[in-house]
């Protein structure tokens, strides 16, 4: 049957094995050995999930010339570094036996540990996780926006979150609606804004409806929290200031201020009044991931940006505790990546190490650590901490790399009539 | 309910010296249909844009009725864009679907009910307000996102290209569906396409865009019968009107061997930019089959022949001397011509047949300019 159809692969690193899955059968109808899971809830497309070559990818049935859309927008957001989803490819050309056409596919890869918001929750979904994950939303957006992406369909399905530290980070997983402008228009950026808190609200009181809400969370207080995170980081990220000539140091405290933000100033406009007496200044281009990229640089650990800071911290303490502020930074970090970070992590049982991400892993012992030294009134050695955190929590806890949705054939619990 | 007016409406992007829609000028009337149609890159999603407030007008002014809405928020438009966000919430009824962005406006209890059983009404979703979504078809979910548009009632509904995520089918259903819809509740609709079928089906009238300028605007019949210059003649019909360049001597137009008489009032507006020739158009449907000596009968060879039961058409060379020069484009691209033939008596291939253009139906444009002449 394979031979009947002539496929267009289009993919920016093809893998052969993606030729075996059956093509020539309507996605929704992919057999139960094939699927790795299938997607929660009610999508406007079939979603499937699938291993392949030891990675998992997700298949997306769309129409031809928006999965090429798609598929190039995904690619240009990895180029600007916005936190999105990998693109695999689009296959078009599909037919089943009969010849009939099938509907193209849009692949991407799966992200490893990214949690959708309707895991987040056994129960209900607790107000501190919801204002985590807004919080999380609201720097995604920001992100999107300052390179010009109109996203245009904002919401928590559409979005996939990872843990970072005690907070999360958001990844886009669907531009299907979305734009790529030279620079939004202050309309676009309300709109998708209103857009967003709208939709972001509708899924909570779904989720309300479906009694798998906290009963203390106000949906519409939520939604506007989105919208007042978004303009807080906005308007720091890119007002213009002005003060006296004088007051220079304002220029390293705004930069510091964009940094313990987590953004670096990649270009800052300074201007001066003609007699010299006033100085406004204005970033240009900021880059989130500032303590995540001091990290890559001194360890080689690329992880999100407040696992970074906590690693950073504790490399600080390291420094401090082995009485080496003199000593290189790098050094220093290198012995601490060998002595601490990874003899902490390799000393996590083989079988669980791999349910969260190391370093999430690593600032949840340290947090841990914490919270028994405190019980213990006094200091808990790392060897101990880790064992009780083993066993009161690693343990108990889902493994997180591929946390997909329903396995094949399993009845989808918000499955309502 | 309001009429839309772009009044000189341009928009500019930084770094760019040509503008992406040039002082657009277009009146909408209340409760009318209208489609903006053009190739990729023609301004026609951009001016939609213009209009929800997603892009800024760097000249000119866009009203909402009496009022200026050009610097005006677009949430504070009192418009609706249709289709934007169709995810439908599992455990929420359909009404409540339909009506949750009532309930965050703060709108009371009873108000929503009210206006989402309106829209239920028409869009036959009554007996499916209490269910859940799950009990829908694909294209009963599609009304309800539609529902979430009307019930809002706003003064003007926006589409962008609703249908181009539809597989072919859906497209079409959907499409008399909204044609139908938008015609009960006669609220003012904008609607932005690629696609001249859609256009000419949906539309009360059609507004054609090219490189940031309005080309023309009118009913489908207008546009079908008379194209106000050589790219709308080319672009709104299927297939595609022909279209070629000849000399004209004696009041005749010299295609191919043949002559083909044009009517003086149209050769009396050439201008010297001209140098005596004319692009002149034809419609596939407007050739008829004739003798190789009827009057203005010109020869087609036949290059291919398609049959598509109810029709046939031909894919044919215009013969002769000023066939090399005639610079014929057509649906078939350049150099072939097509002539809708009778599906009964289908010429050969290779063969060559004598087609007259029927009476009233030559389109004449200005060589120097593309406007039309007749």
């Amino acid at each position: 049957m394979q031979n009947l159809q002539k496929l267009q692969i289009t993919a920016s690193a093809p893998d052969p094995a993606i030729l075996d899955l059956p093509w020539s059968i309507p996605l929704a109808e992919w057999p139960d050995e094939v699927l790795a899971a299938l997607p929660r809830g009610i999508s406007r497309h079939i979603v499937r999930f699938v291993r392949l070559s030891g990675r998992v990818i997700a298949i997306k049935e769309i129409g031809e010339s928006v999965a090429y859309r798609e598929f190039e927008l995904l690619r240009q957001l990895r180029k600007l570094e916005v936190p999105s989803v990998v693109p695999v490819g689009v296959i078009t050309g599909r037919q089943d036996a009969h010849g009939e056409r099938l509907e193209a596919v849009l692949v991407t890869e799966h992200l490893q540990f990214s949690l959708p918001y309707r895991a987040l929750y056994s129960q209900s979904l607790q107000p501190t996780t919801a204002t985590r994950l807004i919080d999380a939303l609201a720097v995604l957006m920001v992100r999107l926006h300052l390179v010009g992406f109109y996203w245009g369909d904002v919401s928590l399905s559409n979005t996939l979150f990872r843990r970072d530290a005690e907070t999360f980070a958001a990844y886009l997983v669907d531009a299907e609606t979305g734009d790529l402008h030279r620079t939004l228009t202050p309309g676009q950026r309300a709109y998708d804004l209103d857009l967003a808190r709208t939709n972001i609200i509708g899924e909570l009181m779904d989720l309300a409806a479906g009694e798998l809400l906290d009963e203390e969370v106000d949906e519409v207080a939520i939604g506007d929290r989105l919208v007042e995170r978004y303009q807080e980081l906005w308007n720091t990220l890119t007002d213009e200031e002005s003060f006296a000539s004088g007051d220079r140091w304002r220029v390293a405290a705004r930069i510091e201020r964009l940094n313990e933000l987590g953004f670096d100033v990649g270009e800052l406009d300074i201007t001066t009044d003609i007699d010299g007496t006033s100085v406004r200044i204005q970033p240009k281009v900021v880059d989130a991931g500032h303590h995540s990229r001091r990290l890559l640089r001194l360890t080689g650990l690329d992880v999100q940006e407040n696992q970074a800071r906590r690693l950073l911290n504790d490399l600080d303490s390291y420094r401090a505790a082995t009485d080496r502020q003199n000593d290189d930074e790098e050094f220093v970090a290198h012995d601490w990546l060998r002595e601490v970070y990874e003899h902490t992590i390799q000393s996590v049982p083989r079988t669980m190490r791999r349910k969260l991400e190391a370093a999430q892993l690593f600032h949840e012992i340290l947090d841990h650590r914490w919270f028994i030294s405190e019980q213990a009134g006094h200091d808990v050695p790392m060897a101990e901490a880790v064992a009780s955190y083993v066993e009161h929590v690693l343990q108990h806890r889902p493994d997180e790399k591929s946390l997909l949705g329903l396995a094949p054939g399993e009845k989808d619990p918000e499955d309502v009539e | 309910m309001a009429t839309v007016t772009y009044d000189h409406a341009t928009r500019l992007y930084p770094g760019t010296e040509r503008p992406a829609v040039d002082q657009l000028d277009l009146h909408i009337e209340d409760g009318e249909f209208l489609v903006l149609v053009g190739p990729s890159g023609c301004g026609k999603s951009t001016s939609l844009r213009m209009l929800a407030g997603l892009e800024d007008v760097n000249a000119g002014s866009i009203y909402i009725g009496d009022r200026d809405v050009t610097d005006v928020q677009p949430k504070d438009r009192d418009i609706a864009m249709v289709f934007q966000n169709y995810a439908l919430y599992p455990h929420m009824s359909v009404a409540d679907n339909m009506g949750f962005a009532l309930k965050i406006a703060g709108t009371p209890k009873q108000e929503i009910r009210k206006r989402v059983e309106e829209a239920a009404a028409i869009l036959d979703l009554t007996e499916y307000l209490d269910r859940k979504p799950k009990a829908l078809s694909g294209g009963q979910r599609q009304r309800v996102a539609m529902g979430r548009a009307i019930v809002r009632q706003p003064q003007v509904f926006l589409m962008d290209e609703p249908l181009s995520n539809l597989d072919a089918k859906l497209r079409v259903q959907t499409r008399t569906q909204i044609a139908s819809l938008q015609r009960r509740l006669g609220v003012t609709t904008v609607y932005v396409t690629h696609d001249q079928t859609e256009a000419l089906t949906m539309g009360d009238r059609i507004a054609v865009l090219k490189d940031g300028i309005l080309q023309q605007v009118g009913t489908p019949r207008d546009m079908y019968d008379t194209p106000a210059n050589v790219f709308v003649a080319g672009f709104i019909g299927s297939p595609a009107m022909n279209l070629a360049t000849f000399d004209v001597t004696d009041g005749y137009a010299k295609v191919g061997a043949a002559q083909v008489r044009i009517d003086p009032a149209v050769l009396a507006k050439l201008t010297p930019e001209d140098k005596n020739q004319i692009v002149l158009g034809f419609r596939p449907e407007a050739l008829d089959q004739a003798e190789a000596d009827a009057p203005g009968a010109f020869p087609v060879e036949v290059n291919i022949v398609e049959e598509l039961g109810s029709d046939a058409f031909v894919y044919g060379s215009l013969t002769g001397p000023a066939a090399q020069d005639a610079q014929l484009t057509s649906g078939a691209g350049e150099g072939q011509v097509i002539v809708r033939v009778n599906p009964r008596t289908v010429p050969g291939k290779g063969s060559t047949i004598w087609v007259t253009i029927r009476e009233g139906s030559q389109h004449v444009f200005s060589k120097s300019t593309g406007e039309r002449l007749s």
